[in-house]
């Protein structure tokens, strides 16, 4: 290619080559104006200190808590005779004897954490802790704790206390006067039945025979009621209240929606400039729309939440309200970009005005309005999740409760599931309608083009 | 004028017939759904009734008794609140040390508390955005079914962007607030995360509708992927992902003062204090400094989204 060539070429697209300053350097200071942003947010937050002052080691902790639960047996070695005390409501119930626990034939104990190889064997005058493979003892008979020999990097010895991490399986602190053993196991405690319940500790299939023929464990109910009964109320993981309240969120977005579209139809064909007798009144409408969404979910939530007192009542007044707002907008909008020779045409028979909108607009915008409808349902079902916990009812403020305390991290998650289950149900019960009713607009559009 | 039918009568009786048939069977199937609709929102009221706390019918003439605690004894005061100015009723109680609250900058140049909070908000919106629009980019790229790298890879980062999308997050605000304390940062990470799965999906939705054209020319001439997204992609798609961006916005600052309500700090904790203590004059003054915000924002966004693609930047998508 010669330079005239070139020149040619640039001078044939002179909006390609020689673009006006503001257009060619645009990214740019977009760019740069995000980078200086940045900068202000890094200080403004105070990014740096907040990092340094936060705890990044609890993470795996408790993302471990999520799947798991711990036991904690302790030892008091100042009694005359060594027994393992379990902390009240452990999930090992009023008779704990489990079988990690061996009290070995010369009086001494034996905690296996992860059978033998992570293991604590003790008696009261001194302890024997292994585990990666090294056998470490502890003298306890000097008034402390003394570790004889090396010290492993995964023993911390304090001054009254040592302490044997032994990872994800738990982890033993040895002083004079006890032995304390935190052994951790993969799963949910106590997911069916709790300690208290007379099937707790059954295998499913004693359970299952004592549900079909066995005697009553209770007098005067059935054992198929009482199990029933301890499964809904179990004290632990409240599957009862758990399964209402996500029962009262979804009832919520329900509601709120439903009532919301019910409230926003008819205040739409007002507000919509091709439709409405006057441009006053759609004006006035588009403002009000306005307003409820801008007044937002939350403000509404916590002004309804005072009005009605918690619960769904207050969240489904606060979806409806907000909803009323999008709807009124997105509706109003739908009604403006129809095809306006479906009203022609029935105007031109003389039909009245309610006729025309009955039969001129609504076969073209009602799969439309499901859709958005529809589409609104699927996100209050996740947004009524989050108001729940100001109050608002639903399972929100059940899980914003269980994260406060930092120790019930598998309830939390418990919670989290069945949320994530009835998102992704309702998800695709709702993209399915959509689907078959963006096939009825589909073909509602091609059979208007082939008539032209 | 009259008209002729040139079918035999005995054909055109059982067309009638069918349709006549077919339009019954429509009308009941709507008439059944729309009673099943009402039979479910009836019920949904009752449970609603039933599970709250305080009970509709017996509320409802009370609302009015409700609302009397947010009109001021002085009207005054909400402005006098937003400002941080002293009133004249200020006796010592929380509900009227509008000054305490100052935040001082330079000398006697302040910003009002109320302001100050705001901005928290706001930033802690903008910042998740743009940590939800810098990962979006690449996933979408990646998860989209024309320009994916690797199948496998496409499924795993959709599924991923999913999982970011469905997850409460008020899990994730809780989780993180244990970590780095509670506060805006715990909230920056929690809308984030979601921003990423939910500005994914609408971006990857993008790319798979692009005109492919402009990557088949460079695939031609030997250009790697990322040469290809880069001069052939993106610029077809940076409009469209500049627009959902900004609607991102306005979605992520009402979350950001909601997340702020459960412990995120900025303005949505001081507006739930104040409503549940019944401080008139500052509720007042907190709903309309965040009514007005969230309108400027949305119609800011709102004007700049019709400069970027025009008016088909209302059609539906967020969430």
């Amino acid at each position: 290619m010669t330079a005239d060539e070139i020149k040619a070429i640039e001078e044939r697209f002179p909006h390609v080559f020689h673009r006006p300053f503001h257009q060619r350097f645009w990214p740019l200071f977009l760019v740069a104006g995000t980078v200086l942003y940045l900068i202000y947010a890094l200080w403004f937050f105070s990014l740096p200190q907040v990092l340094r002052e936060s705890h990044w080691e609890r993470l795996p902790l408790f993302l471990s808590q999520w799947i798991s639960y711990d036991l904690q047996p302790e030892f008091r070695l100042d009694q005359p005779e060594i027994t393992p005390k379990y902390p009240r409501f452990s999930a090992l119930g009023d008779n704990p004897n489990p079988d990690w626990v061996v009290r070995n034939a010369d009086g001494t104990f034996t905690v296996l954490i992860d059978g033998q190889p992570k293991s604590v064997t003790f008696d009261k005058t001194k302890a024997t802790i292994v585990a990666n493979g090294q056998t470490v003892p502890v003298a306890l008979t000097s008034g402390k704790p003394v570790i004889s020999g090396p010290v492993p990097d995964w023993i911390t010895a304090h001054d009254d206390e040592v302490v044997a991490k032994m990872g994800f399986v738990g982890e033993v602190r040895v002083s004079v006067d006890r032995v304390k053993v935190r052994k951790r196991f993969l799963g949910w405690a106590n997911f069916v039945f709790d300690t208290r319940s007379p099937f707790f500790g059954k295998s499913a299939g004693e359970v299952i025979s004592l549900i079909w023929s066995g005697p009553e464990l209770k007098a005067g109910t059935s054992n198929l009621a009482l199990a029933g009964d301890n499964i809904w109320n179990n004290a632990q993981w409240q599957h009862g209240d758990v399964w209402t309240k996500l029962l009262q969120t979804i009832v919520m977005a329900f509601l709120g929606t439903l009532l919301g579209a019910f409230v926003a139809f008819p205040l739409a064909f007002f507000a919509a400039r091709n439709i409405t007798p006057s441009g006053l009144l759609s004006q006035v409408l588009k403002r009000f729309f306005d307003f409820m969404r801008s007044v937002d979910m939350l403000i509404w939530a916590l002004f309804f939440t005072r009005a009605f007192g918690p619960g769904p009542l207050a969240g489904s007044a606060a979806i409806f309200f907000t909803e009323i707002g999008t709807l009124g907008k997105t509706y109003s909008e739908s009604l403006e970009n129809i095809d306006d020779k479906p009203r022609e045409g029935i105007k031109s028979t003389g039909a009245n005005g309610l006729l025309v909108q009955r039969y001129g607009v609504m076969p073209e915008v009602i799969p439309v309005f499901i859709s958005q409808t529809l589409y609104q349902w699927e996100s209050n079902t996740r947004g009524a999740t989050i108001i729940g916990a100001v109050g608002a009812g639903g399972i929100g403020l059940k899980l914003w409760e269980a994260m406060r305390t930092n120790s019930n991290w598998a309830n939390v998650f418990y919670m989290v599931l069945l949320t994530l289950l009835v998102v992704f149900v309702f998800d695709n019960i709702s993209n399915f309608l959509r689907r078959r009713l963006s096939r009825t607009i589909h073909d509602y559009n091609r059979i208007q083009a082939e008539q032209g | 004028m009259t008209l002729s039918v040139t079918a035999p009568s005995g054909v055109t009786h059982q067309m009638a017939d069918a349709w006549r048939r077919q339009t019954s069977l429509r009308r009941l199937y709507t008439v059944l759904g729309i009673g099943l609709l009402l039979a479910a929102m009836f019920s949904s009221m009752w449970f609603a009734d039933e599970a709250n706390a305080g009970h509709f019918f017996d509320r409802l003439p009370h609302i009015l008794d409700f609302l009397s605690w947010l009109v001021p004894k002085d009207w005054n005061d909400v402005w006098r609140a937003l400002f941080d100015i002293a009133s004249p009723h200020d006796t010592g109680t929380q509900e009227f040390n509008f000054p305490l609250g100052r935040v001082y900058i330079w000398g006697g140049f302040y910003i009002p508390e109320y302001f100050e909070l705001m901005l928290t908000t706001v930033n802690v919106a903008l910042v998740s955005t743009f940590i939800g629009f810098i990962f979006a980019v690449p996933f979408s790229f990646i998860a989209a079914r024309n320009l994916t790298p690797h199948p496998a890879l496409r499924l795993v980062v959709k599924r991923f962007m999913e999982l970011l999308r469905a997850f409460p997050e008020i899990v994730i605000a809780g989780l993180f607030a244990a970590i780095v304390s509670t506060g805006p940062i715990a909230a920056i990470i929690a809308i984030g995360l979601h921003s990423i799965g939910a500005l994914g999906k609408l971006f990857y939705e993008i790319n798979e509708n692009i005109d492919m054209r402009a990557e088949e020319g460079l695939k031609a001439v030997g250009a790697n992927w990322f040469e290809r997204v880069r001069f052939a992609d993106l610029p077809q798609v940076l409009p469209n992902f500049m627009s959902y961006t900004l609607l991102r916005v306005e979605i992520n600052v009402r979350a950001s003062t909601i997340i702020g309500a459960v412990g995120g700090g900025g303005i949505g904790e001081e507006l739930k204090l104040s409503i549940s203590r019944g401080f008139g004059a500052k509720t007042l003054a907190l709903v309309l400094l965040l009514f007005t915000t969230i309108f400027i924002i949305d119609q800011f966004s709102a004007w700049l989204r019709r400069k970027l693609v025009g008016e088909q930047a209302f059609l539906m998508g967020g969430a």
